[in-house]
């Protein structure tokens, strides 16, 4: 099968590359750009694993053809940082204990971060509803929530910025 | 208490920021040079005979390198010597639907899939057993030749006491049978494995598994390989929950091809394949006989189980014990029969999940108790108090336990949630339920019987100040690396990420059996302490002869070596470093742990031991409609006696963890299984191998939990630490049902307590029948002579005193 040229941007960079038309988003960031950062639980839409932002909304990248993405801003996990040192969101859910086993957090991140910047003080009904399509099998969730409110008061300057370093 | 500095104190786990910013290098995320993808051809039918197996035409499709088949594996291998019942692929019978029989490795995953396509296999249907029910009546075909009888697996019987005569003097007998129902893992990550030859020539395995050192052991079985040509890495585990303790035949499937191809191999299961992989929480129907006194004090208890094992022995014997061996540890029962049967069924094989093999009784005796305390009027808390077990006892069978947090427990769940002033008082349709648990700090034996040590940890030190932390255990998400780091950093007076850890490859680092029954803290922290002591002694010798200190008068704290009576008066921790290398050279230190030896000398004895037990108690509220039987659960109170929280932020989230997975499994969760139509195959097929159709809770469904810590540290655990992981799961089950009854008076005896089962419930109670759904009796079964084993207050030395005679069937007949 022919390979596609595709040019998007990812976490910031213009990129180009060359895939199989029949790959999903999610085999293309982790496969053909090596940011193996974005998981994958289920490949059917099932467990928020794989979500990515594609132009600032969450989407699963399992379910999303890479050749719908041309021209698009794409942004994983590993686009979170900020001038070397970690996101508020990331450093919350490392403090607040939002990651365990780790696996579901890079999809929980992003999903987190659109949230935010839609609604800088989100209710905890409403962090409840952003996440509800991510699956967590280790934290029962409350963690999550605590983090993503922590990194939202910082977000806002009500709070003091967490240790970002990296 | 000594003042700590690591130890006890909230923070951020050592792991958190390669998890953050997804650094952190799971199995799946390998991508080697020239790696080529496997895939495997899985069987459609539950049980059948493979009369040949063609694959000439997948030889030759595009992309493809290899095929293997059950021909290229003729050695077994299992997780448990007395059941090396599984072969990497299947050479002559499939036993259930899913059982792998041939591999493809092809440059893509795309090409080994369509090369599966190409396979052809001749298959003869057999007859398929379906249930544990149809185990015991259907002894041919027989699943596996090597079962104790037909197509059950193993049956155990053990007694302490004349339970008969306790039951008989009894003031009243309560009989009860419970199903709980099995349930998958559902761990975020699907397993991966890749397998590589290294430069060196030897075979590697990096792998999302619970267990390298079991793993290691099986390559070498299963591949005729010596351990020094094998190691085994394990990566960052997506989650485990027991759902990667096996060694699985897609590990040593790429093993095999990477030795036979010279390249890495590497592949990524789909998450139907880990639904058909298995390993989960057995089902078990069970009959609990118990008596008590006018005030309700258990005075004999008469347990049987019967588990549905699957297709394979898996951890099976033990998690068959397991259903027995902790009904003890609780509440004091002076005269115990346990019998325990697992049968063969054509399903993927069942295993151990959180709190293995013990939440399923677990979730009966609780509920039962709750049914004695309202048939003499008692109040279910007071009933628990009044016959707690005694601390730094043994009990019937002999277990060893240690401290006990469990009056304090219960005592915070009954204060936070209001218990004495709105338990049996609130509107109809809102319900609390109470109930308590224990777990094991770690199993007292291995898998396979040695008289090594459990845990290893080494320490290099360096002149740059550098601390290497080595050990085989395994991060399986529960924070075995931050309880590592943790314990050293606060011995040796530096911080948690100083440290540079080396975990879970069996090559490098020590053996740690693994992290599985909740044994890491305990006894990877044990060791982890008896080496940074070695290192700190080391420290303070040369650091004492440099300062003219004596070394007992130096303290390590805030990366410094200093005087305590003069604190300014020291060295920091690198200067440490070079003054104690210049004076003994290289630096290195070990430590081990081995758990004490068990009181218990009868067979069957092995499964139960530990060095010490945690406790947990739960009041679960919930609102109940009585017209639908909606279920809906607002808010959890949970305490668990963890001994010591060595860092209070991860013992926090794994308390809320078990309550999240413990409500999943009381709620929705179930691996349940339907007959295909017979004009189809009639196979036993996964009713839904999807993480979608299998329901778990997601946030929406997530209620408010408060949580206890209850801190009084055990002497045997690391800086009084004992396990948190499984342990806070247990009582949750059973605290919905009973809550369910509490709201709509009506009892449900199995799991999953869905809004079908209490509306139907319901029903019954209005047409004036039983209130309850569950299951209505317990099969006869032909069970083996009892060991008979006094127990300690009886005279008992902890030997069963008919050995001899015990373990034969009562009788020919196998029928009921």
């Amino acid at each position: 099968m022919n390979k596609l040229l595709l040019s998007l941007t990812v976490n910031g960079e213009a990129r180009e590359v060359a895939f199989s038309p029949h790959k999903t988003l999610l085999e293309v960031l982790r496969e053909d750009l090596g940011l193996t950062g974005t998981k994958h639980g289920c490949e059917l839409g099932e467990c928020g694993a794989c979500a990515v932002l594609v132009d600032g909304r969450p989407v699963l990248s399992c379910l999303t053809l890479a050749l719908e993405c041309e021209g698009a801003a794409v942004e994983t996990v590993e686009g979170l940082r900020e001038d070397a040192r970690l996101h508020p969101l990331q450093a919350c859910f490392a403090d607040v204990g939002g990651s365990q086993c780790g696996y579901c957090t890079p999809g929980m991140l992003v999903t987190a971060k659109a949230l935010l910047e839609e609604k800088p003080a989100p209710s905890r009904d409403e962090i409840k509803e952003a996440l509800s399509g991510n699956l967590c099998r280790c934290t029962g969730y409350l963690q999550i929530f605590e983090a993503v409110e922590r990194a939202a008061a910082i977000g806002r300057g009500e709070a003091a910025g967490e240790d970002r370093r990296d | 208490m000594t003042e700590h500095r690591v130890i006890g104190k909230p923070r951020r786990r050592v792991d958190a920021v390669a998890k953050v910013t997804g650094r952190a290098p799971y199995a799946d995320d390998l991508y080697l040079p020239r790696m080529l993808w496997c895939k495997l051809l899985r069987s459609p039918h539950p049980h059948a005979r493979i009369r040949a197996i063609d694959t000439a035409r997948a030889r030759t499709a595009p992309g493809v390198k290899l095929v293997l088949t059950g021909a290229d594996f003729p050695r077994t291998y299992g997780i448990l010597p007395v059941s090396m019942d599984e072969h990497p692929l299947c050479p002559d019978v499939v036993r259930h639907v899913g059982d792998p029989l041939a591999a493809v490795v092809a440059e893509s995953e795309e090409e080994a899939e369509a090369a599966l396509a190409l396979i052809e296999v001749d298959y003869e249907v057999l007859r398929t057993i379906a249930s544990p029910e149809e185990a015991l009546e259907v002894d041919e075909p027989q699943i596996h030749a090597y079962a104790q009888h037909g197509n059950q697996h193993k049956r155990v019987a053990l007694q302490f006491g004349d339970v008969d005569e306790a039951l008989a003097g009894a003031e009243h007998v309560f009989e009860d049978v419970f199903f709980y129902q099995g349930n998958n893992h559902l761990a975020m990550e699907e397993h991966a494995s890749v397998a590589d030859l290294g430069s060196d020539g030897k075979l590697v395995l990096y792998s999302s598994t619970q267990t390298p050192h079991y793993v290691h052991r099986a390559i070498c079985r299963a591949l005729d390989l010596p351990g020094h040509r094998v190691r085994v890495h394990a990566q960052p585990n997506g989650g485990g929950f027991g759902g990667k303790s096996d060694p699985f035949n897609h590990e040593i499937v790429v093993c095999k091809a990477a030795l036979l191809l010279g390249r890495p191999v590497k592949i990524g299961l789909t998450r139907e394949e880990v639904f058909l992989l298995h390993r989960g929480r057995h089902p078990v129907l069970m009959r609990f006989r118990t008596g008590v006194d006018a005030e309700g004090n258990i005075v004999g208890m008469d347990l049987e189980t019967l588990l549905d094992g699957g297709a394979y022995g898996s951890y099976g014997v033990a998690s068959t014990f397991y259903t027995g061996a902790l009904q003890t540890v609780t509440y004091a029962i002076p005269r115990y029969r346990f019998r325990g049967c697992r049968t063969f069924t054509n399903k993927p094989a069942c295993g151990p999940k959180r709190g293995h093999g013990t939440v399923q009784p677990r979730f009966g005796q609780e509920i039962q108790l709750d049914k004695i305390a309202h048939a003499l009027g008692k109040d279910p808390a007071d009933l628990r108090l009044q016959q707690l077990c005694k601390p730094d006892s043994l009990t019937a069978n002999y277990l060893t336990v240690g401290t006990i947090g469990l009056r304090e427990c219960i005592e915070k769940v009954v204060a936070g949630s209001g218990w004495r002033e709105r338990y049996g008082r609130l509107p109809e349709g809102q319900g609390l339920g109470l109930a308590c648990s224990s777990y094991l700090c770690g199993a007292g034996l291995p898998i396979y019987w040695n008289k090594m040590p459990h845990s290893g940890v080494q320490l290099q030190l360096d002149r740059m100040g550098a601390v290497t932390a080595v050990c085989g255990a395994t991060e399986i998400g529960q924070g075995s690396d931050d309880v590592l780091a943790g314990i050293v950093a606060e011995v040796l007076g530096i911080a948690p990420d100083d440290i540079h850890l080396v975990t879970g490859k069996t090559d490098l680092t020590p053996v740690d059996l693994g992290s599985y029954s909740s044994r890491v803290t305990l006894m990877m922290g044990n060791a982890a302490i008896e080496a940074a002591e070695r290192a700190r002694e080391l420290l303070a010798r040369a650091v004492g002869e440099h300062l003219g200190v004596p070394p007992a008068r130096l303290a390590f704290a805030e990366r410094r070596v200093f005087d305590v009576e003069d604190p300014a008066r020291g060295v920091d921790f690198q200067e440490a470093c070079v003054l104690a290398e210049s004076a003994f050279g290289t630096l290195g230190t070990v430590g081990s742990y081995t758990p004490p030896r068990s009181p218990a000398r009868f067979k069957g004895g092995g499964v139960g031991p530990s060095p010490t037990y945690s406790y947990s108690a739960a009041v679960v509220e919930v609102e109940v409609d009585p017209d639908t039987g909606w279920l809906h659960v607002p808010r959890i109170w949970i305490a668990h006696d963890i001994g010591r929280a060595l860092n209070p932020t991860l013992a926090r989230g794994q308390v809320e963890g078990s309550v999240y997975m413990g409500l999943g499994e009381a709620l929705m969760e179930e691996q349940t299984f339907r007959r295909l139509p017979p004009k189809r195959s009639n196979a036993l097929v996964h009713k839904f191998p999807s993480a979608l159709e299998y329901k778990s809770p997601t946030t929406l469904d997530m209620p408010e939990v408060i949580t206890y810590l209850v801190e009084d540290p055990d002497p045997r655990g690391p800086f009084g630490a004992k396990e948190v992981g499984q342990g806070p799961l247990l009582p949750i089950m059973p605290a919905v049902a009973n809550a369910v009854f509490d709201a709509v008076g009506v009892r449900i005896d199995e799991t999953p307590i869905t809004p079908e089962k209490i509306r139907a419930a319901l029903e019954a109670k209005r047409k004036g029948k039983e209130a309850r759904t569950g299951p209505r009796s317990f099969p006869r079964i032909d069970w083996p002579e009892p060991f008979l084993v006094p127990p300690p207050w009886e005279g008992g030395d902890g030997r069963a005193v008919n050995a001899s005679e015990a373990g034969r069937p009562m009788s020919k007949a196998v029928k009921p």
